[in-house]
């Protein structure tokens, strides 16, 4: 797996410079990108188009803060494609029938009033809670950096983000469940679930 | 490296722009005009190309080839909604589109490919020297498909086609190298047939595109189609007559709409005169009354406006500057509404027709190295992926990613000893694949036989810069590269687009002569089948030596018309039409009054 934070020469730490990223991207894409070497021979073309490629890739796994912790876990952890994606909590999990099983029943007799008011009120209360899973990440990107610099413990910070972004990403599919559910589902983009 | 221009292949019009002393101008036709129609018309003295097959719309609606390119890529039962707005005929057929024109067939990017070679040969003309290599403008919204059909198009026209650049964004070039827009930039494009928004960041000579949405079949023709069908309503009521299955009067209606809606673009009413078998139709028609027809399809431009900025992760307050682009954003309600979405005044001191193929100039320039310090960024406009158990599709590469981009999928048999794989590969945004589009179906053959789930290949998908995809495939444990056979699912085989570039090369030797004389000749046609309805409908407007006048020179006319002698020919066209004008003006009078008495004033007004 390449190193995102490598590309653009930085250690693998998880409070980013946004400006200053961009500022490292734009001089890459400079370097790189097919554009400025249309003349050169079909390999140096090949390889500029394979160089631009990562660097293009690497930025948008870094640019977002949450995006950044995903793809952090992932390359600690050796981790890659769909296959060995971590299974959001049993708590949550279990937390959760009530809502699938209300889910369930609107998708099979459809919604009333009152029904789609519950899933509405469910929604806005997963809705914060996500919000809330994620500032709780962002909030330890500073205990990673330590750990970096070898002050912490990093295999249990690691454990721990790979499970709250678990939760949040299935608290993520609930909500558009929810959504799809309530008719609010943008039509005809049902947006990614990422993997 | 030679010269590199830069083509706008539009739905309606094209042009063909250069950078010279870092501005980029249009290239402009021997009779000053920039704008090449992007019609083909194949009459059977020959094919005639822009302004000349313009003039076939009516006489010939089943063999004049216009709006092509809202069929590029596509597939049959793609476009069945708008077969019957369509003079002419489409073959069905599984893969490629097909139109049919007289005994044979050709598809869109053969049609194309003549627009091409025509704009190709007016910057031949201009530089007095060979061009053959390109760039090309697409809409950013255009798929994988579309992109590859414009591409090979450009190959039949002889030119290598160094670039496919997204049309907004190579109108942000323009803009930017004019220092006109700077910040984080809308550029809303309504064309002829195609919609596309993008959302740029414009820092330092870097343009970076973070969102693009679009359709691809939503521009002013169906401004023109709503039109036409609310005047063929209006026929129905006030004249009786049904001409809604009758292409020619359909064709007529259709020009005289489009040219009702430029002129409201301008003036707040405007007068509508047709002549039909029998009749004239004369109507008024009020900006508002057009507002209301046309409202709904503005509209339809809002809703992916909102998704590109929701996608970028920006507020409209957020935008900077709002950049108009086509055509169609001369219409005062197009303004009013991006307007009042973006809260500022949209920029469009460059030429919305022109911009275009400007900022295509400008990245050709780029590509050629006389510009170094500005770099375009764009991204895929649609979420690549593979169809997987169930038909769901697993998404590789979201919407929106920069370009160049890839991703690597690794794969496996599921029985001994198989020995290929099969991928389908799909573009689009919908959970399921038989909701996306299917791009092309990948074979990968050559697998050593060994128990299943032992082969591990790797499959890199890969985005090139001009959004078109690339794929490899190789197995790991031994390395060797696996084969793969691309099924396009619309598109043409490599097969048959080296046919269609060696029968180009045929035409190529055709005489210049012969193509200016079959020019000449319709138009010959053209003015004497005019002239011919005139006579029928206003002959007593005028007096018998004006009358003999007229058939005097129709006469010489046509004694000529057949023949080789192309100044003669045109010579004579020009004796009809000034016999004749003393005729076309009595006739524009009376149906002025015509209009004016057989009316009351709020008819004329349209209704309320």
């Amino acid at each position: 797996m390449n190193d995102y934070f490598a590309v653009f020469g930085l250690p693998r730490k998880l409070r980013l410079d946004g400006e200053e990223l961009q500022r490292r991207f734009y001089e890459l894409s400079r370097v790189h990108h097919p554009d400025f070497h249309q003349g050169a021979s079909e390999e140096a073309q090949a390889r500029a188009l394979s160089a631009s490629a990562l660097v293009n890739r690497a930025y948008r796994a870094l640019r977002d803060p949450l995006g950044r912790v995903e793809y952090l876990v992932a390359l600690e952890e050796g981790r890659e494609g769909a296959a060995t994606k971590p299974r959001a909590p049993m708590d949550l999990l279990e937390e959760m029938l009530e809502v699938q099983e209300a889910l369930q029943e609107a998708r099979a007799a459809g919604l009333d009033e009152a029904s789609r008011q519950r899933l509405d009120a469910e929604r806005q209360r997963l809705m914060a809670r996500r919000a809330s899973e994620e500032e709780a990440i962002a909030a330890r990107a500073a205990a990673w950096d330590a750990a970096v610099d070898g002050q912490g413990d990093r295999q249990g910070l690691l454990d721990w983000f790979t499970q709250r972004l678990a939760a949040r990403a299935y608290l993520g599919t609930v909500i558009e469940d929810l959504s799809d559910a309530l008719g609010e589902g943008e039509e005809g983009h049902v947006s990614h679930r990422r993997h | 490296m030679s010269r590199i221009v830069g083509i706008d292949l539009g739905t309606t019009n094209s042009l063909v722009a250069y950078v010279e002393g870092g501005v980029p101008r249009v290239i402009r036709d021997p009779e000053g005009r920039a704008l090449l129609p992007s019609i083909v018309a194949y009459t059977p003295d020959g094919i005639l190309v822009g302004e000349p097959a313009r003039r076939q719309l009516v006489r010939n609606p089943a063999r004049t080839i216009y709006s092509v390119k809202r069929f590029m890529g596509r597939g049959y039962e793609d476009i069945q909604d708008e077969l019957c707005h369509c003079p002419f005929e489409f073959l069905a057929s599984a893969d490629v589109l097909r139109i049919k024109v007289g005994d044979s067939a050709v598809t869109p990017p053969e049609v194309s490919a003549h627009v091409l070679r025509a704009l190709r040969q007016r910057a031949e003309a201009f530089f007095g020297e060979p061009v053959e290599q390109a760039v090309i403008t697409v809409p950013a919204y255009f798929n994988d498909s579309q992109r590859q059909a414009t591409k090979d198009a450009g190959r039949v026209a002889g030119l290598d086609v160094l670039r496919i650049v997204n049309e907004p964004t190579a109108a942000s070039l323009a803009y930017g190298l004019q220092k006109l827009a700077q910040g984080t930039i809308a550029v809303y494009d309504l064309g002829g047939g195609t919609f596309d928004v993008s959302i740029l960041s414009v820092k330092d000579g870097i343009f970076e595109v973070l969102a693009t949405h679009g359709n691809t079949h939503l521009g002013g023709d169906d401004f023109d189609r709503v039109l036409v069908e609310w005047l063929l309503a209006d026929i129905r009521e006030t004249h009786r007559v049904d001409l809604s299955k009758d292409p020619e009067a359909r064709q007529e209606l259709r020009l005289g709409a489009e040219a009702a809606k430029c002129r409201l673009s301008f003036d707040d009413r405007t007068l509508l005169t047709l002549p039909f078998e029998g009749f004239t139709y004369h109507r008024a028609l009020t900006r508002a009354e057009v507002e209301g027809l046309i409202g709904p399809l503005v509209e339809a431009t809002l809703g992916p406006c909102r998704m590109a900025l929701k996608d970028a992760g920006l507020t409209p307050d957020r935008i900077d500057e709002v950049v108009l682009v086509g055509g169609s954003t001369r219409v005062p309600l197009v303004r009013r509404r991006v307007q009042d979405l973006f809260g500022r005044v949209p920029h469009s001191q460059l030429n919305p027709d022109e911009v275009v193929a400007l900022g295509a100039a400008v990245q050709a320039q780029i590509l050629a190295g006389g510009i170094t310090d500005m770099l375009l960024l764009d991204v895929t406009p649609l979420s690549l992926g593979l169809e997987t158990l169930g038909g769901v599709v697993s998404v590789l590469i979201p919407r929106n990613t920069t370009i160049p981009t890839m991703a690597k999928e690794l794969f496996t048999t599921s029985v001994d000893g198989q020995g290929a794989v099969d991928l389908h590969v799909l573009q689009g945004e919908r959970e399921l694949a038989r909701d996306n589009r299917s791009l092309a179906r990948f074979e990968l053959s050559g697998v050593d036989p060994m128990p299943a789930g032992m082969p591990k290949i790797e499959v890199t998908f890969l985005i090139d810069a001009n959004g078109i995809l690339q794929v490899r495939a190789r197995e790991l444990r031994t390395g060797k590269e696996a084969s793969i056979e691309v099924r396009p699912t619309y598109g043409l085989t490599e097969a048959e687009v080296a046919r269609m570039v060696e029968e180009s090369f045929e035409h190529a030797e055709e005489d210049v002569n012969a193509r200016l004389l079959i020019e000449t000749r319709t138009e010959a046609d053209t003015v004497m089948t005019h002239v011919e309805r005139a006579l029928a409908q206003g002959a007593g407007l005028v007096s018998a030596g004006e009358l003999a006048g007229i058939r005097g020179a129709l006469q010489a006319l046509r004694e000529v018309r057949s023949g080789q002698d192309r100044d003669l020919i045109r010579e004579r066209t020009i004796e009809v039409n000034k016999a004749t004008e003393r005729l076309a003006e009595a006739m524009m009078d009376a149906a002025l009054k015509g209009a004016l008495s057989s009316r009351r004033a709020d008819e004329i007004l349209g209704p309320k």
